[in-house]
């Protein structure tokens, strides 16, 4: 007898998959291309912004004339004339900006006639008008005059250019901190002199003191600084200028040409580590951004200390002792829909509240004799963290909920039965057994906070402060202090520069460095959590 | 324990009492008195009341809300309705097992003094002494005694019901209520619990809801039936499996229906 096919006929289904399934497949393959594009764009340019580039010699005619340029590809382009014919350009970073005006130039590349790379070129980072790219001639110090290609140049080089970092860090330590402090004294002590609170004599006396030695402090610096300008580098530009470089100004020299890959590397990591570590220069667009990273990570720790105990304890209100009715339900939808509130709206309202209220009145009670000049009446660190706890406290509120919501009636009961008061079953039981899920929340809301620029403008950023929200000078901590932010950066250098090409580079390696910021501030977030799981690896259930 | 004072027959008297969820009443009316140092079964089809009864017994329905009753229960004479009566040490003398084996996110020792802890007792030598009298009555301790500091999730389900019992035998109540403490065990687990539940009755008076009749006959000393939220026979376990008086009694036992 034949089989019934029919039985077991397959409806085509089961054979070629449901059709829905694909689509879902398709739509996470959407988003995790874009998001592993978006992170490969970031990485390469950023990272690639660091590598040091060969410095290529060109010939370029320009009409009867032909010039030299020296400089190093940054990008690739065509352009289309009036008349259609195609152009194929490149852009060159040729340094120089205060010979040159600008430091990048378009080339045809029909016109470069010759290519060359000399091995003499340098590059030469100075304080002022970003890099230089010269051949060197000479030096000049106080012993005398060594041309370049006498034997003891190099290290001579080497040893100006320490000289001029140890000077530098010895007029920083004059300038900021001993005459900052003395000024500081004096702030004090007029105060104090108008408040009564010192005798106008004593206040003389200490302030012939502090002059004195202010006058004493601005002598060494004085000094200091002759000695630096008795030395020089001299260089000679490709087109045959001459600059001369003071030896206070001097940075970092780099034969980019003359090194091997294992140098090349060496210096991409030194310059990675100045990015990482120090202040920034000319508008941002040179130097590092250490305090963008270190303003970002303090600020998302203190809106972690504030957002947690205040969501976690309204949560448990909420889901534990509140009654539920229509009142609970109201608050519930609109803490959620707290959390679709445009986040520039968060800023207005910290400016008024946070600022304007409650510093303005910290002010007038703590600070009175300060006056006008608000100390915690103006945006601060302190309030930018406290304006972005409440633009993530619905996250935190709800995560919480959700977790203490999903710890089992009978674990609640059996602690109960136990003698234990409600309080103590939500402390001993509910908090430790929903921690994991709580946790999960606050990470959430630090990768909020983290990334949000918008209400920061408002509340406390700054493109450049002088001095970071925690340092050496009593009180140490300064929460009242405006800040930089790593996002504010990215939008500072990419829109507000005035070089915008000098400061791409730097958009994309702030932009990579932001994204790892945020990364490590949760993988540490997350490394707490699964610690924290392991203590009690198996679940009940 | 000493066996001086004479067990009580009447240790816990249930009086005309009607537990109503809402608008509907789950126990109408009944009058049981469940004597010290035995073991009381409570049996019945699901949703006969029995479960309700028993968590009467520690007041643990009280968590629901629109819940109300009439009548009154007493234990040792005293009424844990009366105003004076604070619900926490009401739980601290009457200590409870679950269906379904809930240890804490903690380790085996911090769940053993769960009881102590919450009542404010935290002198090492004695928390050391009860978790090691708690852990042996409830026969755990020679499983556990070294790993004490591990998570309890780390058990077997058998043994994470047997810290259960622990838990709740650890601050000495005088009652332990037992809510069907078998269900979610093997059969070899569950002949543990019911040895224990044997040796258990010397200390605490036992009042257990189960659905497993042979249970009830191996280790209960008396047994109620409920049916349909009423009290349909109570007696001598024995009485009530080989002569029951009631045909409802019998057509339950002998599994006609359940």
């Amino acid at each position: 007898m034949e089989p019934d096919s029919k039985t077991f006929a397959t409806t085509g289904r089961s054979r070629k998959g449901e059709p829905w399934v694909w689509l879902t497949a398709a739509g996470l393959t959407l988003g995790v291309l874009m998001a592993l594009g978006l992170f490969l764009l970031i990485l390469v340019k950023g990272g690639s912004s660091f590598w040091p580039r060969r410095i290529d010699l060109m010939e370029v005619s320009t009409g009867e004339t032909v010039g030299k340029i020296a400089g190093y590809v940054t990008q690739e382009t065509e352009r289309r004339d009036a008349d259609g014919t195609l152009h194929e350009e490149i852009q060159v970073f040729r340094g120089n900006k205060d010979l040159n005006g600008e430091a990048f130039k378009f080339i045809d590349r029909s016109n470069i006639k010759s290519t060359s790379r000399p091995e003499s070129l340098l590059l030469v980072e100075r304080l002022e008008y970003g890099p230089a790219i010269v051949h060197p001639v000479a030096l000049q110090t106080p012993g005398g005059r060594i041309e370049a290609n006498s034997a003891g140049f190099d290290a001579a080089l080497q040893t100006m250019l320490e000289k001029g970092r140890t000077a530098r860090s010895e007029l920083l330590v004059i300038e900021r901190k001993k005459i900052g402090a003395i000024s500081r004294e004096l702030d004090a002590l007029t105060r104090a002199e108008k408040s009564g609170g010192v005798d106008p004599q004593v206040a003389t006396a200490r302030r012939a003191e502090l002059q004195a030695e202010f006058d004493q402090l601005q002598v060494k610096a004085a000094e200091i600084r002759k000695v630096l300008a008795e030395s020089s580098f001299l260089g000679i530009t490709a087109d045959g200028r001459d600059i001369v470089f003071p030896a206070g100004n001097l940075l970092h020299v780099f034969a980019s040409n003359r090194v091997g890959f294992f140098a090349r590397v060496g210096e991409m990591i030194h310059r990675m580590g100045k990015f990482l570590t120090e202040d920034p220069r000319e508008a941002n667009t040179e130097g590092g951004v250490f305090p963008a990273i270190f303003g970002t990570v303090v600020m998302t720790l203190v809106m972690s200390l504030f957002v947690t105990p205040f969501g976690v304890i309204a949560a448990i209100y909420l889901r534990e002792y509140a009654k539920q009715g229509i009142f609970v339900r109201m608050v519930r939808i609109s803490v959620n829909n707290l959390a679709g509130v445009p986040s520039i709206v968060f800023g207005v309202f910290g400016l008024a509240f946070f600022v304007y209220f409650v510093g303005g009145g910290l002010d007038r009670w703590l600070f009175a004799d300060k006056l006008p000049t608000p100390t915690y009446g103006t945006p601060g660190i302190l309030w930018a963290s406290l304006t972005l706890a409440l633009l993530t406290l619905p996250v935190v509120i709800v995560a919480t909920e959700e977790a203490l919501s999903a710890v089992p009636r009978g674990v609640r009961e059996a602690a109960l039965a136990c003698g234990a008061s409600k309080w103590q079953m939500i402390q001993r039981v509910v908090l430790p057994a929903s921690l994991p899920g709580i946790l999960t929340g606050v990470i959430l809301a630090m990768a909020r906070g983290a990334g949000e620029v918008a209400p920061l403008m408002l509340v406390g950023v700054v493109k450049l402060a002088p001095s970071l929200p925690l340092d050496d000078i009593a009180p140490f901590i300064h929460p009242e202090r405006k800040f930089m932010h790593l996002g504010f950066h990215i939008y500072d250098l990419g829109f507000q520069s005035p070089d915008a090409e000098a400061a791409k580079p730097i958009v994309y390696a702030t932009a990579l460095l932001l994204i790892v910021v945020v990364v490590s501030l949760n993988l540490t977030a997350i490394l707490i959590r699964n610690r924290l799981k392991k203590r009690f690896a198996v679940s009940s259930f | 324990m000493s066996d001086s004072p004479p067990a009580r027959p009447d240790f816990i008297q249930v009086d005309h009492f009607s537990f109503h969820y809402g608008e509907k009443q789950a126990i109408f009316g009944i009058d049981m008195a469940i004597p010290e140092h035995q073991v009381t079964a409570l049996i019945g089809p699901s949703g006969c009341g029995k479960s309700t009864l028993l968590r009467n017994l520690n007041r643990m329905n009280d968590l629901i809300e629109g819940v109300h009753h009439e009548g009154d229960i007493r234990i040792a004479g005293t009424s844990l309705y009366d105003p004076s009566v604070e619900v926490i040490s009401l739980r601290k003398r009457v200590g409870m097992v679950f269906q379904k084996y809930n240890p804490f996110a903690k380790s085996i020792y911090e769940n053993v003094i769960f009881s102590l802890r919450v009542a404010g007792r935290s002198k090492r030598s004695e928390l050391d002494a009860t978790v090691e009298w708690a852990l042996k009555a409830a026969a755990l301790w020679d499983e556990v005694k070294d790993r004490l500091h591990d998570s309890a999730f780390g058990l077997s389900g058998g043994q994470q019901q047997r810290l259960c019992i622990a838990r709740a035998i650890a601050n000495q109540p005088e009652i332990l209520l037992m809510d069907e403490p078998c269900a979610a065990l093997d059969p070899l687990a569950t002949l543990k619990i019911e040895d224990l539940i044997l040796d258990l009755k010397k200390q605490f008076t036992i009042v257990i809801v189960t659905h497993n009749m042979e249970q009830a006959t191996r280790c209960s000393d008396r047994t109620a039936f409920l049916y349909m939220g009423r009290l349909v026979e109570y007696g001598e376990t024995m009485q009530i499996f080989e002569r029951p008086v009631n045909p409802e009694t019998e057509a339950y036992i002998s599994g006609r229906f359940s």
